[in-house]
């Protein structure tokens, strides 16, 4: 009897999982989100976004022109960070700068030299566009740096010792070129997970719903177990799929490293896909209709992944109270762990911590997902 | 005597709705015979439906107890769940699979053993007229081919209790006929039980037994012809010589004696309130007078007879006249003309070069099954579509072209309830008739003129999308109506609307044609083309026949058959017109 009872079982779920691949090869929309959309995000930001600052164009305001100034200036051309541009008054380039021809001035006054050379106060004035305070920063932050450099050679050529009490070593470490790029993919896989795991799972199931089909299954032997399990494991296949895509375009397209163990990271992927599919699932199981369905997973799955997850946002620079809210947001931990195995290895305490609350997400959508999902259409 | 496959003792089902409570199931106790087919008999909102999912147990009652096969589908719904089959009223096939996967599906699903699928697929296939098109997908079968699926999938593993919700609405009546016959060769055969519920008065004939529901309630339970024979001697149909049956139909519906009144052939068919031949003096005082030849013969009741006897309630007879409107033109106008009309999607024609006209005050019909093209055609009417190739005029004009104000002439009720499901029936009138041009006091009085004549008051603050179907219906056509159109296009308007509101529909469509409106309608209820003064029949884009409802009834007449009805008329068409087509 109870093999006879496990033989049905496992034809029932054979029958789903059937029934759900046919429909998978047959639906072109979700071989596209799963195998089309990664290699387009991953592009787009791989070569669309970029958070490095080079070529800022830069206004340098020269009242009196002489070997000083141009030395000064010339540290700007040379810097890559600069596309400076020149102003014989400071109007000139406020103008500029109003006319959004230029980030920032850099105003030199026709006493500045003079004042230099007889060991005066010599003021540089840096008018910077605030519109955009990061990148206000940013600019700042460089225009400091090729001053400053500049002051030590000039300093050091003179044979003058400038007694600055600090001296700045910059040192980069995990992404020593700076490079935006390294930082980004891995979270933009992350994004993509998010998205293939709930979207998709909350379109299909949704589509039973809409389509009637959902009340005749209801009525066979069919249990609410099998049903999930018949939607689940295709969908983490697919996604898994789309996972080995995202991961081959980034090492051997984009060239991030990948410094942790492969097998590691198939594991965590694996453990978020999981908590992904289970949202979907949840998603539709109360929408149930398609459009509203997958409204809700991109509102409650993707935008947040997008900016909460701290792979676009830093999330210590985001309100106390948002920052609470990130600790909800899966991708945040998958976002770290993906990073951290990507660009500096198996480092155990920041993988471990983030499955850990991983896992306990994955717990609390089991339990939520079981109580919802009774055989019955109210 | 065996025991009873369904057995229901106070069955209480309420469901909450946003402002109000409706009690679907209300405190119900029959028992379904084994080895029967029963139906389901009762307008909109009576419970057919609830009762269907409370048996396959995806509905839980909130009181009474609920015995499926001797179980306590309450308790144990999984048990119940192996052993019956059932046919949801939108059968859940996957278009994007093929039949054959469809039956793959259910087949594992209800865990049929692989040794034994082959024969019982032949079987299936075999029954339904199906094996050719094993290959095909779901989704490009027919209309009639789905549903005999969605029937095949079901009785995948011979089930001891079969469920079927309205499988037949919208289905042509030959394939309505074949999933009878399927139905009662498993009946006999197996041994299986039937419980079925359905739009259709005339299927209830067919079942052993009918069980008739109305709003919640049980009526009553029994067979079908001793049910008919409760309004023996009451039924009659009367014919005036040269006489036109609108304004006969009209005069006899608003005599006190008369119950129902409904336009038949030539004549009218009869309810009356008590038995007893009626006198033509007492039925047509002023008519006698006139010198006409008045007969009067009793007739044998239908089910249709005894079902609106028991459920009309006479004492609101409002007459359903629409208000004096000025239509200039004669009658022999040709108001809409259409020749050589064809619509093709890729290589699919779905209209295929009709012709037509129809004059000035004339109820033109197109009839046909789901999927015949009278929605296409009807589309390329009114100017929502582009025309492939032929010629379209209404009131002289292509309305893809025209201009506003000519458009204004037109009204149109789309098959689908397409007002705003979340304005209130006052606004949604509002809504309609500005956009029609009317402001200020002949805006208000019309909006008032049709809260009344459509008895809408009541709900007037409602938002539409929570009105009862039966509403919802009378809503869209008054809203076609707002701005006192002279050609009126109504697709499927009584599609899902039981036989109640459906006469007070045709009620007020024959009152707005005796005004001198035009009016096209659709429909694949073959017994409203009763209500037409000529029509076509249409099958796979093509005309089958025109004439008047008589001519059609005619051709399908013969010794055996008498005296037709409408359906018989259609599937004689299509048996012996259509072209044999290879691909279906």
């Amino acid at each position: 009897m109870t093999v006879n009872k496990t033989s049905a079982r496992s034809r029932r779920l054979m029958g789903m999982l059937r029934k759900e691949m046919w429909q998978i090869i047959r639906d072109p929309s979700s071989i596209a989100i799963a195998f089309v959309m990664p290699v387009v995000l991953l592009f787009m930001f791989g070569y669309g976004v970029s958070l490095d600052a080079k070529n800022i164009p830069v206004g340098i305001a020269v009242e009196k022109a002489d070997i000083i100034t141009q030395s000064l200036s010339d540290s700007f051309e040379q810097s890559e960070f600069f596309k400076p541009s020149y102003y014989h008054s400071i109007q000139q380039a406020q103008l500029a700068l109003e006319e959004r021809k230029i980030d920032g001035i850099v105003w030199l006054r026709s006493n500045f030299s003079q004042n230099l050379q007889a060991g005066k106060q010599a003021p540089i004035e840096i008018i910077i566009n605030g519109v955009d305070s990061n990148q206000a920063n940013i600019t700042m932050g460089y225009i400091q740096g090729v001053w400053q450099s500049w002051l030590t050679l000039f300093s050091n050529a003179r044979g003058i010792q400038l007694n600055l009490p600090v001296v700045l070593e910059q040192r980069v470490w995990f992404n020593s070129a700076l490079n935006s790029r390294l930082f980004l993919v891995p979270g933009v896989i992350a994004v993509i997970m998010t998205m293939i795991g709930s979207l998709l799972t909350a379109m299909v199931v949704a589509r039973e719903w809409e389509r009637g089909t959902m009340e005749a299954l209801m009525v066979t032997p069919l249990s609410m177990k099998e049903m999930l399990a018949g939607k689940l494991i295709p969908y983490f296949i697919l996604g898994m799929g789309s996972m080995f895509i995202s991961v081959a375009l980034a090492v051997w397209w984009f060239g991030v490293p990948l410094r942790g163990s492969f097998w590691v990271m198939v594991l965590a992927s694996s453990l978020f896909m999981m908590v992904s599919l289970l949202i979907g699932l949840l998603i539709s199981i109360i929408s149930k209709n398609q459009f509203v369905a997958g409204q809700t997973a991109i509102a409650a799955s993707f935008l947040p992944a997008f900016l909460l997850s701290g792979f676009l946002f830093d999330i210590n620079s985001m309100p106390a109270f948002i920052q609470g809210i990130t600790y909800l947001i899966p991708a945040r931990y998958f976002v770290a762990q993906l990073q951290t195995l990507f660009l500096a290895g198996n480092v155990w305490p920041v993988i471990l911590s983030n499955a850990f609350a991983l896992l306990v997400m994955l717990f609390v959508l089991v339990l939520l997902v079981s109580s919802k999902s009774r055989k019955t259409l109210e | 005597m065996p025991k009873p496959i369904l057995l229901l003792s106070q069955v209480n089902k309420t469901f909450d709705s946003q402002d109000y409570q409706v009690k679907a199931i209300d405190d119900m106790s029959f028992a379904v015979k084994t080895g029967k087919v029963t139906g389901l008999i009762g307008p909109d909102g009576a419970g057919k439906t609830t009762l269907m999912r409370l048996a396959c147990g995806i509905l839980t009652p909130d009181s009474g107890d609920f015995e499926v096969m001797g179980i306590d589908v309450t308790k144990e719904p999984l048990q119940v769940q192996s052993q019956i089959g059932y046919m949801p009223q939108r059968f859940g096939l996957y278009e994007d699979l093929t039949v054959q996967e469809n039956l793959d599906l259910y087949a594992d699903l209800q865990n049929v053993a692989k040794d034994k699928r082959q024969a019982r697929y032949d079987e299936l296939m075999h029954m339904t007229g199906m094996s050719p098109f094993t290959g095909r997908l779901a989704g490009k079968l027919s209309g009639g081919m789905k549903q005999k699926l969605g029937l095949a999938c079901a009785l995948i593993r011979s089930p001891k209790l079969l469920l079927l919700d309205e499988a037949t609405v919208g289905v042509d009546p030959v394939s309505r006929r074949e999933l009878w016959e399927i139905v009662y060769h498993q009946v006999h055969e197996q041994g299986m039980s039937v419980l079925l519920s359905t739009a259709y008065l005339d299927e209830a004939e067919r079942c052993d037994e009918v069980v008739l529901l109305h709003e919640g309630k049980l009526i009553m339970q029994g067979n079908p012809k001793e049910f008919s024979q409760t309004v023996n001697g009451r039924v009659f149909q009367v014919t005036v010589e040269n006489s036109k049956h609108r304004p006969l139909q009209q005069k006899l519906s608003q005599n006190p004696a008369v119950l129902d009144a409904l336009i038949e052939g030539k004549g009218v068919r009869l309810v009356m309130n008590e038995k007893g031949l009626p006198t033509a003096e007492n039925l047509l005082p002023d008519r006698v007078n006139a010198n006409k030849k008045i007969k009067i013969k009793a007739v044998t009741p239908r089910f249709e007879d005894a079902f609106i006897a028991r459920l009309k309630n006479k004492e609101k007879s409002k007459e359903y006249s629409i208000e004096k409107m000025e239509i200039s033109g004669s009658a022999d106008d040709e108001v809409i003309r259409v020749e050589d009309l064809t619509r093709k999607f890729g290589d699919f024609t779905a209209v295929d070069k009709i012709n037509f006209h129809v004059k000035r005050g004339e109820i033109f019909g197109l009839l046909g099954a789901n999927g015949a093209g009278k929605s296409t055609a009807f589309r390329m009417l009114c100017g929502l579509l582009p025309v492939s190739s032929g010629k379209v005029a209404v009131a002289g004009m292509d309305l893809r072209v025209a201009t506003a104000s000519a458009r204004g002439k037109i009204g149109y009720m789309a098959q689908k309830f397409s007002l705003y499901t979340d304005l209130s029936v006052k606004q949604n009138l509002k809504f309609f008739s500005s956009a029609y041009g009317l402001r200020k006091k002949a805006q208000q009085d019309r909006i008032d003129w049709a809260l009344d004549i459509f008895e809408l008051e009541e709900y007037q603050d409602t938002n539409a999308g929570n009105l009862p179907l039966g509403y919802k219906q009378r809503l869209s056509f008054a809203a076609a109506l707002m701005h006192k159109p002279e050609i009126l296009f109504l697709d499927e308007p009584t599609s899902g609307v039981d036989p109640l509101a459906r006469r007070e529909f045709w009620q007020r469509t024959n009152a707005l044609a005796e005004m001198g409106v035009t009016i096209l309608v659709t429909t694949h209820f073959m017994d409203e083309a009763n209500y037409c003064d000529r029509l076509v029949i249409m099958s796979k884009g093509k005309i089958l026949a025109s004439g008047t409802p008589l001519d059609m009834k005619n051709l399908a007449r013969t010794e055996s058959q008498p005296d037709p009805s409408m359906e018989d008329a259609f599937i004689y068409l299509i048996q012996n017109k259509e072209q044999p087509d290879d691909s279906e």
